[in-house]
C-alpha cells in the first residue's frame, strides 16, 4: 500500500460494510484502515493522519455525530462524510450543519460513492494549498523593511498598526524620499486585505490623459490607440488597496471623477457605458501642502476630506538623526548582498559625515549614497570619500550674510556633529558650556 | 504457465460466449484457461429484500471450491451482483488473491432498453475480467483512460476504456509476475 496515498478512515459497527469499503477504496489506490467504534476510531486518528472519514452515524455507544465533534477537535483537517440509513437524513443534515463535507445513505450508489470522496479529496488538498499559497504570499508581500528606533518613527510604526485593521482611509504626508510607498505597502499587508492587490498609482508620473485612462481603464476604440478593451488600476485593485501617490498633482477633472468612484464604489471605463463595481481601500500620499492646495483652490476641498480621514506624516531623516547609523548599516546589509560584496561597516569619518548630512532627498537618497559608495568603495570598510557627499553642503546654512547669521549656523552644524553633546561642542568652539547654553537660548536652537 | 478457472454461474445459452472470453484471456494474459461448473449452490448467495445477489459470499463459495492446481477463479454470473454497502457492483476481486466475480448483468444494453448487442456484450465482458483479474494480480485503479485498470461505474464508462494495460500497469505488473502481454 502506497503510504503517501490519501488516506481513508471507515467507521461503521457492521463488519461487512467495513471489509467491503476498505476493499472498494484500496483498489482504487488509497491507503485505507477502518475502526469498528469511535474509540478505536480515535485511536487510529491519533496514530496516523487520514484525510476523509467515513462515519456511520448509527453505532452502539458514542454515535457518528459525537464522533465527528470529537474528530474536530482532534484533527480539523480530516473531512468528515456521514454514512447513514434513510431513516437519519435528519441527523445527517444536523451534521453538515456542525461541519461535515457530506452524507451519504446506505446502500451506496458506487458512482456516487467515488465521486464524493475523490470530491472530499480534492477540497482537503486544495485547502492545504491554499494555506501553503497564503503563507507564501504572505512571505512575497512583507514589506521592505521599516528601519527606524527614532520616538517619531516609532510613533508611525503604531500608527501604522493600529490603522490597517481598519480599513479606514490613509493620507500619508512626507517629504520625497521618506518612505511613503513603504509605509502604505506596510498598512495594506497588515490589513485584511493582504491576500489581495496593492496597486500603486503614482499619479504625478502620468500625464493627464494618461492618468485617466491608467485609473479607469478603456474599451476597445475609446480614443486613437486603444486597440483593446483594457481594465483600470480601480479595477485591479478591487478587494485590494488603492496606492495613490502624489494624489495633490491630479488635475481638477480627474479629482471629480475619482471623487465620485470613491463614493460610489462605482465606474464606467473610457468609451464603456456599463458600470463596474469595485471595493478598493484608498491609501494615499502627499509631499505637498494640501491646504494650502485647497485654499488656492487647486484641489478639491470634498476630495481633501475623503482622503484625510487619518493622517500619518513621517518625519524627514534630519529630523530623526538617530535613526541615519541604523538605516545606513541596514543599506549597506542589503546591497552587499545584493551586489555579492562583503562590506561590513563604515569608518568613523563615514559615518560622521552619513550624520551630519541634511539629507534632503531623505530615506531614498541614503540609500542611494551607500549604494553607490559600495560600488566606488574597497571591503571591507566604507570610507568617507566613498559617499558621494559634499561635506561642505552639509550641516546649517546660514540664513544670511551677517555675523549672528554665520555664527548661528556654525553652533548648530558643531551640535548637530557633537549629537547635541553640549560639553562637547563647546570644547570644539573653544568657548564654556554657559556661552554655548546662551547662545543656544539666543539662536532659539533645539534638536 | 499460471491456470485460471472460469465458472459460469446462472448462465444458461451464454457457452459462446464464455468461449470468447477464455479465448482472449488466454492471449491477453498468457493464462492457461479452464471452465468448469460450479460444486456449491450460487442460489444461497441471493438477497430478498434487494433481488440481488451478494457478490462477496461467491467469492467466499468460489474459494472454497478452488481446486488446488487453480491459481486464479473467475465466476462469471448471469444475475446482477451487491456488496451490501453498494447498490450494485459489475464484479468483485481479491486483492492480490485468488478470486474474482463478474457479472454481465448490467453490462447488457438490453437492461437499459437498448436492442441486443452480443459483441458490445463481450467487448464489456473480456474488459470487465481483465479489469478484475488485474486486482488479483495486485493492480489497483488507474488514471490513465487508456487502461482497463481505470475505475468505472457506468456502462458507458467500459465502453470508453480499452482491454489493455497502460505501460505503467504493465511495467508494475512485469515487476511482479511477467503474466501480463501488454
Amino acid at each position: 500500500m502506497d503510504q503517501n496515498a490519501p488516506g481513508i478512515l471507515i467507521v461503521d459497527d457492521e463488519y461487512s460494510v467495513r471489509d467491503s469499503l476498505e476493499q472498494w477504496f484500496q483498489k482504487d489506490g488509497y491507503r485505507t484502515a477502518s475502526a469498528e467504534d469511535a474509540g478505536e476510531a480515535l485511536k487510529l486518528l491519533q496514530e496516523t493522519s487520514f484525510d476523509v472519514a467515513l462515519l456511520d452515524i448509527k453505532m452502539p455507544g458514542i454515535d457518528g455525530m459525537e464522533l465527528q465533534r470529537r474528530i474536530q477537535r482532534l484533527d480539523t483537517d480530516v473531512t468528515v462524510i456521514m454514512i447513514t440509513a434513510f431513516a437519519s437524513v435528519e441527523t445527517a443534515v444536523q451534521a453538515l450543519k456542525e461541519g461535515a463535507f457530506d452524507y451519504i445513505t446506505k446502500p451506496i450508489d458506487p458512482d456516487e460513492l467515488s465521486h464524493l470522496v475523490r470530491r472530499a479529496i480534492e477540497q482537503r488538498q486544495l485547502k492545504a494549498e491554499n494555506v501553503q499559497l497564503r503563507q507564501k504570499v504572505e512571505h512575497l508581500t512583507t514589506p521592505e523593511q521599516i528601519v527606524g528606533a527614532s520616538p517619531q518613527m516609532q510613533k508611525v510604526l503604531e500608527l501604522v498598526r493600529s490603522v490597517a485593521e481598519t480599513d479606514a482611509t490613509v493620507l500619508i504626508r512626507g517629504e520625497s524620499g521618506t518612505g511613503k510607498e513603504l509605509i502604505a505597502q506596510a498598512i495594506h499587508a497588515n490589513s485584511g486585505r493582504r491576500y489581495f492587490p496593492i496597486i500603486p498609482v503614482n499619479c504625478g508620473a502620468l500625464p493627464e490623459s494618461l492618468l485617466e485612462s491608467e485609473l479607469f481603464g478603456h474599451e476597445k476604440g475609446a480614443f486613437t490607440g486603444a486597440q483593446y478593451r483594457r481594465k483600470g488600476r480601480l479595477e485591479m485593485s478591487d478587494g485590494g488597496t488603492l496606492f495613490l501617490d502624489e494624489i495633490g498633482t491630479i488635475n481638477s477633472r480627474t479629482q471629480v471623477d475619482l471623487l465620485r468612484v470613491l463614493e460610489t464604489k462605482e465606474f464606467t471605463r473610457l468609451g464603456g457605458s456599463t458600470p463596474i463595481r469595485v471595493e478598493f481601500r484608498v491609501i494615499s500620499a502627499t509631499n505637498q501642502n494640501l491646504e494650502q492646495l485647497v485654499e488656492q483652490g487647486d484641489f478639491r476641498e470634498d476630495l481633501y476630506y475623503r482622503l484625510n480621514v487619518f493622517a500619518i506624516s513621517i518625519p524627514p531623516l534630519r529630523e530623526r538623526r538617530e535613526d541615519i547609523p541604523l538605516l545606513a548599516q541596514h543599506f549597506l546589509k542589503k546591497y552587499s548582498r545584493q551586489m555579492n560584496r562583503t562590506f561590513t561597516e563604515f569608518d568613523s569619518g563615514a559615518m560622521d559625515m552619513l550624520v551630519r548630512y541634511p539629507w534632503p532627498g531623505n530615506v531614498r537618497e541614503l540609500g542611494n549614497a551607500v549604494e553607490r559608495a559600495l560600488v566606488v568603495g574597497k571591503p571591507p570598510v566604507v570610507a568617507a570619500k566613498d559617499l558621494p557627499l559634499q561635506l561642505n553642503d552639509t550641516g546649517s546654512q546660514p540664513a544670511g550674510d551677517s555675523l549672528a547669521d554665520v555664527e548661528q549656523a556654525h553652533v548648530e552644524r558643531i551640535l548637530e556633529q557633537a549629537e547635541w553633546n553640549v560639553s562637547q561642542a563647546a570644547k570644539i568652539l573653544g568657548v564654556d558650556r554657559t556661552t554655548l547654553y546662551n547662545k543656544i537660548r539666543k539662536y532659539g536652537l533645539n534638536r | 504457465m499460471p491456470r485460471l478457472d472460469l465458472v459460469p454461474i446462472f448462465l444458461p445459452g451464454r457457452q459462446e460466449m464464455l468461449d470468447c472470453l477464455s479465448e482472449t484471456l488466454k492471449l491477453q494474459l498468457g493464462f492457461e484457461v479452464r471452465q468448469h461448473r460450479p460444486d456449491f449452490d450460487a442460489r444461497t448467495s441471493f438477497d430478498t429484500n434487494r433481488g440481488q445477489y451478494n457478490s462477496t459470499t461467491l467469492l467466499r463459495m468460489l474459494l472454497e471450491d478452488l481446486p488446488a492446481e487453480t491459481d486464479y477463479v473467475l465466476g462469471v454470473c448471469g444475475v446482477d451482483l451487491f456488496i451490501p454497502v453498494l447498490t450494485y457492483v459489475f464484479g468483485e476481486a481479491q486483492l492480490s488473491g485468488p478470486a474474482a466475480v463478474i457479472s454481465i448483468h448490467r453490462l447488457d444494453p438490453l437492461v437499459y432498453g437498448l436492442p441486443a448487442d452480443d459483441t458490445l456484450l463481450c467487448s464489456r465482458l473480456v474488459k470487465e475480467a481483465i479489469h478484475e483479474l488485474g486486482h488479483c494480480l495486485g493492480l489497483v485503479h488507474c488514471h490513465e483512460p487508456a487502461c482497463v485498470m481505470r475505475a468505472s461505474t457506468y456502462v458507458e464508462d467500459i465502453d470508453l476504456k480499452p482491454t489493455g494495460f497502460c505501460h505503467e500497469c504493465t511495467r508494475l505488473n512485469e515487476a511482479d509476475t511477467c503474466r501480463i502481454s501488454p
